[in-house]
């Protein structure tokens, strides 16, 4: 084991050589377009992504995520945890270590008293802070000495990795926003748009909704970094221009969130000037199926609500069956290209808690056949459709309007068609569809359809909440005003028992195992819901731009730092 | 004297008038060519799926995006299927949307109008309930619509005839208001010329009066909003249908397939410009038609 470790980390260095010996400052200007223009670099008085981003290259926060959504320390020597005593046993305080001889960028020490300042600022009632949700149950900060910050929680926080970690939540220093407390922020035009931060870069000129322009920062921890001398950070445009001034023309080095159709990227690709690089979160694209009975002929009240199981889909062989007839990857080539990849779970990532499940994506449609055949569904009359006791295969298959899921489901209804499954085509239009009115009978929560496609994700790295939406009384129904996550109606007395001991669970692993359970409960075991395609962000950079590591848990600059030009 | 008794009188075979309303019909060049590009799109959607009998709905995912070529004439959409197929598929349920539409809504129109017109003590309810469908908002209307009735209609009409009931009548339903306003101008005008008159004076019943005299006399009017009638019709389907109102996603009509491509315009044009294209056409050899046929239904230029 330490023999591996020691020639993986040797193979790194010289894998990482050209990057790790480079100097600060010598490899010239680095252009990023942003098709959202940037309004300011303080993250704490915007909650638009450009924002938060690109002040990610200014401001850091103590702690950061990487592309697999593991927290990484930045401004500390190490993260909090119950095994070395930062988290306490309660699970009401967290301690954090700053590391000794930080300097901010105008050269002042970088103290726990900024810390402390900093969830002062956000937490102020008068200040509007756009980013509050992450100082959420926070009893109080302290600073324990110069390098050390408490945070006590009024409750057991399971997952405190919520206040200075990730780039929405930034260490601003105390000196230079000490009058902008409150009500008084936003008139701190000076300190918003010219933070002094720890991070790689300073800002050196800043134009509202036009273009910031950076240097190095001359008191960056790491004395090699970051390889850029300047950067030049643009706004305005789209995503389709965007993407062309990267990989046509060439005029910039990094093009953020450029999701266009896989054949236009084809086309882009052709340029040769750069490549799309994608990164995985947890949106998933999914068939959910419905478990009641949605037939209109059930009184209003009845319908669609437990008490009438649903005639074909209760049989899980019919589900398996429909989920077997699916190709996955053709959905991927024709509606995302490298936006997307094939996916059997509803919860993809982050990699610990992303189950091994794969069985789905190969399409067997042979093995559907037989599914469908050994549940009794035959076709007697000889129409192309299977019947069992004089009732036909078919299904209502709904979703919102979008030009790509229309695609997927003329694709899927085809697939099916050819088991033998009857399908009708519905689209609603997306502000109804996901509008949550109790007297629509259109919208996704009430579900009167026998299958919808729709995608969701979760905020953050813990799928503890998203999985809760699965139980028995999370079900939308009449009495609830069709309001709940459990659209399906799927109710298992296992999974809410499993569920509750997640939630009881404190190690990272022990979660990991029981959150993966719990996934394969879901689609693997019971195919209630049928995910499809794992939606992912696309950006594109310039072939010459090197370093680039796309990441959906934290800011996509994150590693800024680590780019390099490739000569 | 005799000599006139000799000479063959030239009496001319009894016609009816719709013989010299084609013959002036056929003096307007306009007119005729729209005719027969009416006749040859009606001819394609109606003949043309027996000549070339691929399913306009079937996917093939190996053939996608296909630019034109023997196998697909006239190439295929980013799922494979054959645009010459859902061309003609569409155009069959874009006209007939169109047509019935229009049908529905000038029956309603001229009947109230005439109403309107004809009979003083309805004309005060009859014009406010054609203020106050004017002033209806048309979107929310239909977007209620559909809400009520689209499952109960589907349900007894299969999903197809359901929508296509629906979408007829929405239409029909919130456009016959012009045509109703026209028709009333015309026939308070027409109720006080002398031939009216005279055809009172002798007894004639209302309803008579209505089918003899009044009715043929406002007939070019409505023959000119009829024709726009169908265009405006095809054109609010496709808008239902952008909207995620209308057709089920894989039935295939002009104002869909033109939703469908937008997305690809740069990278394939004639995606958008055939069944544009086609839109235009159509509602350009109508409106032509009705042009001519206003000319030859209006005796004062017959024969000019």
């Amino acid at each position: 084991m330490k023999l591996k470790t020691a020639l993986l980390g040797a193979a790194a260095t010289l894998a990482f050589a050209p990057a790790a010996f480079a100097e600060r400052g010598s490899d010239g200007d680095v252009k990023i377009l942003y098709s959202q223009a940037v309004s300011t670099m303080n993250a704490y008085l915007s909650s638009g992504t450009k924002d938060v981003e690109v002040g990610s290259l200014v401001l850091e926060p103590l702690a950061g995520f990487n592309e697999k959504g593991e927290v990484i320390p930045r401004l500390v020597t190490e993260i909090p945890s119950l095994e070395n005593g930062g988290i306490s046993e309660d699970l009401k305080s967290i301690t954090w270590k700053l590391t000794p001889g930080l300097k901010w960028s105008d050269g002042t020490p970088v103290t726990a008293d900024d810390a402390v300042f900093t969830a002062q600022y956000c937490m102020d009632p008068a200040g509007g802070c756009a980013q509050l949700a992450r100082y959420e149950g926070i009893e109080k900060v302290e600073a324990l000495d110069e390098l050390t910050v408490k945070i006590s929680y009024t409750e057991p926080k399971p997952n405190p990795f919520t206040a200075f970690v990730g780039a929405t939540s930034p260490i601003l220093q105390k000196a230079q926003f000490a009058n902008c407390l409150g009500a008084a922020a936003s008139t701190c035009t000076d300190a918003n748009f010219k933070p002094i931060g720890t991070g790689p870069f300073r800002v050196i000129e800043f134009r509202t909704n036009d273009t910031v322009q950076l240097e190095a920062n001359p008191n960056y921890r790491d004395p090699a970094k970051p390889a850029f001398a300047t950067a030049l950070v643009k706004g305005g445009g789209d995503a389709t221009s965007a993407a062309r001034a990267v990989m046509e023309t060439g005029e910039f080095d990094y093009a953020w969130n450029t999701q266009i159709s896989p054949e236009v990227q084809e086309q882009m690709l052709a340029g040769g000037k750069g490549k799309f690089v994608s990164g995985f979160g947890t949106l998933v694209e999914r068939i959910e199926m419905n478990m009641t009975d949605p037939s209109p002929d059930l009184p209003e009240g009845e319908r669609a609500t437990a008490k009438h199981p649903h005639p074909i889909l209760s049989d899980i062989r019919v589900r398996t069956a429909l989920s077997k007839a699916i190709d996955r990857e053709v959905l991927v080539e024709i509606g995302y290209g490298a936006a997307g990849r094939a996916t059997c779970n509803l919860v993809p990532a982050p990699e610990i808690f992303a189950s091994d499940n794969t069985g789905c994506l190969t399409q067997d449609v042979e093995g559907a056949k037989a599914l469908l055949d050994e549940a009794g569904w035959t076709d007697s009359d000889g129409d192309g459709i299977r019947d069992k006791d004089g009732k036909k295969l078919s299904l209502l298959y709904q979703t919102s309007v979008n030009a790509i899921r229309q695609d997927f489901q003329a694709i899927i209804k085809q697939w099916w068609n050819d088991i033998g499954v009857e399908v009708e085509l519905k689209s609603v239009d997306g502000s109804v569809f996901f509008g949550g009115d109790a007297g629509s009978p259109d919208t996704f929560q009430k579900f009167y359809a026998d299958v919808e496609m729709y995608a969701n994700n979760f905020d953050g790295t813990d799928p503890e909440p998203y999985l809760a939406q699965y139980t028995c009384d999370k079900a939308p129904t009449p009495e609830s005003q069709w309001q709940g996550e459990n659209v399906n109606r799927f109710c298992d007395p296992e999974y809410d028992k499993l569920l509750a001991e997640l939630v009881r669970t404190r190690g990272l692993e022990e979660r990991a195992v029981i959150a993966k359970k719990l996934n394969d409960m879901l689609t693997k075991d019971s195919m209630v819901v049928v995910p499809l395609v794992d939606r992912g962000r696309l950006s594109a950079h310039s072939n010459t731009l090197g370093g680039v590591v796309l990441n959906t848990w934290d800011s996509e600059l994150w590693n800024a730092s680590d780019w390099y030009r490739i000569k | 004297m005799t000599d006139t008794s000799s000479t063959p009188v030239k009496i001319r075979p009894p016609r009816s008038q719709w013989w010299d309303v084609w013959d002036q019909f056929k003096t307007h060049k306009g007119a005729l060519v729209g005719l027969s590009i009416f006749v040859l799109i009606l001819l394609a959607i109606i003949v043309g799926p027996f000549l070339w009998d691929m399913a306009p709905t079937f996917v093939d995912l190996r053939a996608r995006n296909k630019s034109f070529s023997m196998a697909h004439p006239l190439g295929t959409d980013q799922l494979g299927r054959d645009v010459l197929a859902r061309m003609m598929a569409g155009g069959k349920v874009s006209i007939s949307v169109g047509l019935t539409a229009m049908m529905l809504s000038i029956m309603l129109g001229t009947t109230i109008g005439v109403l309107a017109g004809y009979f003083r003590r309805l004309e005060g309810p009859l014009m406010r309930l054609t203020d106050l469908f004017l002033a209806l908002p048309l979107l929310p209307l239909l977007l209620l619509m559909v809400t009520l009735f689209r499952e109960p209609l589907s349900k007894s009409f299969g999903p197809e005839g359901g929508i296509f009931l629906l979408i007829v009548c929405a239409i029909g339903a919130t456009s016959w208001m012009q045509t109703a306003r026209i028709v009333r101008g015309e026939v308070l005008g027409l109720k006080e010329r002398e031939f009216v008159l005279a055809a009172r004076s002798i007894g004639t019943p209302a309803r008579r009066m209505i089918l003899r005299h009044v009715l043929p006399n406002v007939l070019s009017p409505i023959m000119v909003s009829a024709t726009l009638g169908i265009a405006s019709a095809i054109i609010t389907e496709s808008a239902l249908s952008f909207l995620g109102l209308g057709f089920p996603p894989d039935f295939p009509t002009w104002g869909r397939l033109l939703f469908d491509a937008v997305d690809q315009m740069q990278l394939y044009p004639w995606r958008v410009i055939l069944p544009g294209v086609a839109i235009s056409l159509t509602v350009l050899s109508v409106n032509y038609i009705g042009d001519g046929l206003r000319d030859a239904l209006d005796p004062r230029i017959r024969g000019r």
